[in-house]
């Protein structure tokens, strides 16, 4: 049953849509721009002819990319990095989780003010640099591992899920002479698979996204990743290769097409994997709001 | 707290009883330790990586108080008292950075905080399931990207050369506007960018909110009389309350920090004067050009306001509404 609706609500009703469609169309709008400025031609580039849609459609600023060198060094370096920094982030997080989430803990409270103090009062950036830098980790790919192995939220987030499990299970195991690291591993990870898959997503896009960490540690250019490449590039410093592979094609006046394919290539994986895992990455960010 | 909830329970069984518990609860510490130690191995390489990358730096920050230097090493560099903190307010140069810093903040809490919020109403009072999932989708997206791709995005609709924005401009006989190098208009392509990024990702929250509210709760506001309007008021709005106290709160405890990566990427000479915050002032002078004690103080200074805003925050909130962080 619909209870009929005022003239004031109806057209509040449709600017509402209005708005909401004008939203989604800015948030589209630069990446569509950049995904048909990268499959345009040169000429219609420069003449600023490309809006929402392809002008002299071709792939040749993708081939240039793709068969660049440092684009496939810095992705397959943040490859490397996502998949390392990511197991060990969920490694730590479960089998730091799982003891806090033992209430009859003896220590817990002073363990978890231990984790807690860190998320209110920060280090600052040089002593931590000087840290890294100590563990002679500058310029290697455990720069952008270590310095970031866990998350305290995301460690309350977990210690909060494993809380909500049924002691029982655990207890039961106990007395079936299971030791602590095999509960962990067949009863408390198989019974949070839901939330651990939403942390593995929110550190592996972290890990993939981010720049200040290699900005700080890493000043070699053979290690640079992907969003540094993305940086440089946009900073108009390319590396050497690139700027050559430009000049040489015919495509020397317009270095954007250029930076228009690599944004494209950088962010396409993102836009394909973010559907399937919607879901997941709502609930994560729900999760935050029930209290640890 | 703990103890006295498990007395209650416990006064309430016959006496026979209560002598288990009592008796659980004086185990000694370190019999629990052997029972347990497995727990505790499992906590070791979490509270190492705490000690090493959080308390160490933390401890490491004593050369705010020192004249550090690289060849005198840690212990032997000489005490310096609060003078770089005495530098960093007399110093015009400072006083603007953290000026900067403040200003960005501000424009953050008065545009970019209430947006989402804003979103999750408007969406809320969507009655058509599909269209709303699709418009979340979309408004989420932006999320995802890094702040480069992000930078790369504006500057492709921005720049004065061919950003689509400036190629509109030009077409309806108008000149380009310098949007991403002039310093008139940095603070707000950074906040502007920040809500194209965060607004519907943020928005989340407010939804989770919104959706808890008992649906009763608008019914009976429906059989008062009460239109959409007033239901928004009445029932949605306060609703909402708790989520909007405590994300402030939050906001307010991070006012220094304003976003290295968003702000950083976007810096040109030309923006340096109005867009140099804390964050960036330390990479730059700290870690570029080795003043390590100077910004070791500045970073030092920011942690502590947080601390102090935080945690005063909460206690105010605490006692004006009862809603608080911990």
């Amino acid at each position: 049953m619909r209870i009929k609706q005022s003239t004031g609500e109806k057209v509040f009703d449709f600017f509402n849509i209005a708005f909401l469609i004008l939203l989604s169309f800015i948030a589209l709008v630069p990446i569509l721009h950049v995904v048909a400025g990268s499959l345009s031609s040169p000429n219609a580039i420069i003449h600023g002819e490309v809006f929402l849609w392809p002008v002299g459609f071709t792939f040749e600023h993708f081939g240039l990319v793709i068969n660049t060198g440092p684009f496939w060094k810095a992705l397959w370096t943040t490859i490397q990095v996502v998949a390392i920094a990511t197991t060990l982030n969920m490694v730590l997080t479960v089998f730091g989780s799982y003891p806090l989430s033992k209430m009859n803990l003896r220590g817990r409270k002073s363990i978890l003010l231990f984790i807690i103090f860190t998320m209110i009062f920060h280090a600052p950036l040089i002593p931590v640099y000087m840290v890294v830098k100590e563990l002679h980790l500058l310029n290697t790919i455990w720069a952008l591992i270590v310095p970031g192995a866990v998350a305290a939220f995301n460690m309350i987030l977990c210690i909060t899920f494993f809380r909500g499990l049924p002691e029982e299970l655990f207890e039961a195991a106990k007395v079936d002479g299971m030791n602590d690291y095999r509960i962990v591993m067949q009863i408390a990870v198989p019974l949070s698979k839901p939330i651990l898959f939403t942390l593995l997503l929110f550190y592996s896009v972290g890990h993939w996204n981010s720049y200040m960490a290699p900005l700080l540690y890493i000043t070699d250019r053979d290690l640079q990743t992907l969003q540094m490449y993305i940086y440089f590039l946009m900073q108009g410093a390319l590396s050497d290769t690139t700027a050559a592979a430009a000049v040489e094609s015919s495509l020397s006046m317009v270095p954007k097409a250029l930076e228009m394919a690599t944004i494209v290539l950088a962010t396409t994986p993102i836009v394909i994997l973010y559907p399937f895992f919607q879901k997941h990455f709502v609930k994560g960010a729900t999760l935050g709001s029930v209290k640890g | 707290m703990n103890s006295a909830k498990l007395n209650q329970d416990t006064s309430a069984l016959p006496a026979a009883a209560v002598s288990v518990p009592v008796q659980f609860r004086r185990e000694s510490f370190w019999r629990f330790m052997k029972k347990n130690h497995g727990l505790y191995v499992m906590l070791i390489p979490v509270l190492l990586y705490f000690l090493v990358f959080r308390y160490i730096p933390l401890m490491g920050s004593v050369i705010a108080f020192k004249d550090y230097n690289i060849y005198k090493g840690f212990i032997d560099s000489e005490w310096f008292g609060f003078r770089w903190f005495e530098i960093m307010f007399s110093n015009p140069q400072y006083i603007v950075i953290i000026k900067n810093t403040l200003l960005i903040s501000l424009y953050q809490i008065v545009f970019a905080f209430p947006a989402p919020i804003l979103l999750a109403c408007l969406l809320n009072e969507l009655r058509h399931m599909a269209f709303k999932r699709s418009v979340q989708t979309v408004l989420y997206l932006p999320h995802f990207l890094s702040w480069t791709l992000v930078y790369g995005l504006a500057f492709m609709m921005l720049s004065t050369q061919s950003g689509l924005v400036n190629e509109v401009f030009k077409g309806m006989g108008q000149d380009a506007v310098p949007f991403l190098s002039s310093s008139d208009y940095f603070r707000s392509v950074i906040v502007g960018a920040g809500v194209w990024k965060e607004m519907g990702w943020s928005a989340i929250i407010f939804l989770a909110a919104l959706s808890g509210i008992n649906p009763s709760l608008y019914e009976a506001a429906k059989i008062d009389g009460a239109g959409r309007w007033k239901q928004f008021l009445n029932v949605t709005l306060p609703g909402l309350l708790p989520a909007i106290v405590i994300l402030l709160l939050l906001k307010i405890g991070n006012i220094m920090d304003v976003g290295f990566e968003s702000i950083y990427i976007f810096l040109s000479p030309t923006t340096l004067a109005v867009g140099e915050v804390l964050d960036t002032y330390a990479y730059r002078a700290g870690i570029i050009g080795g003043q390590y004690s100077f910004t070791t103080a500045i970073g030092l200074f920011k942690s502590v306001i947080g601390f102090i805003l935080l945690v005063s925050a909460n206690r105010i909130s605490r006692a004006v509404s009862g809603e608080s962080l911990y």
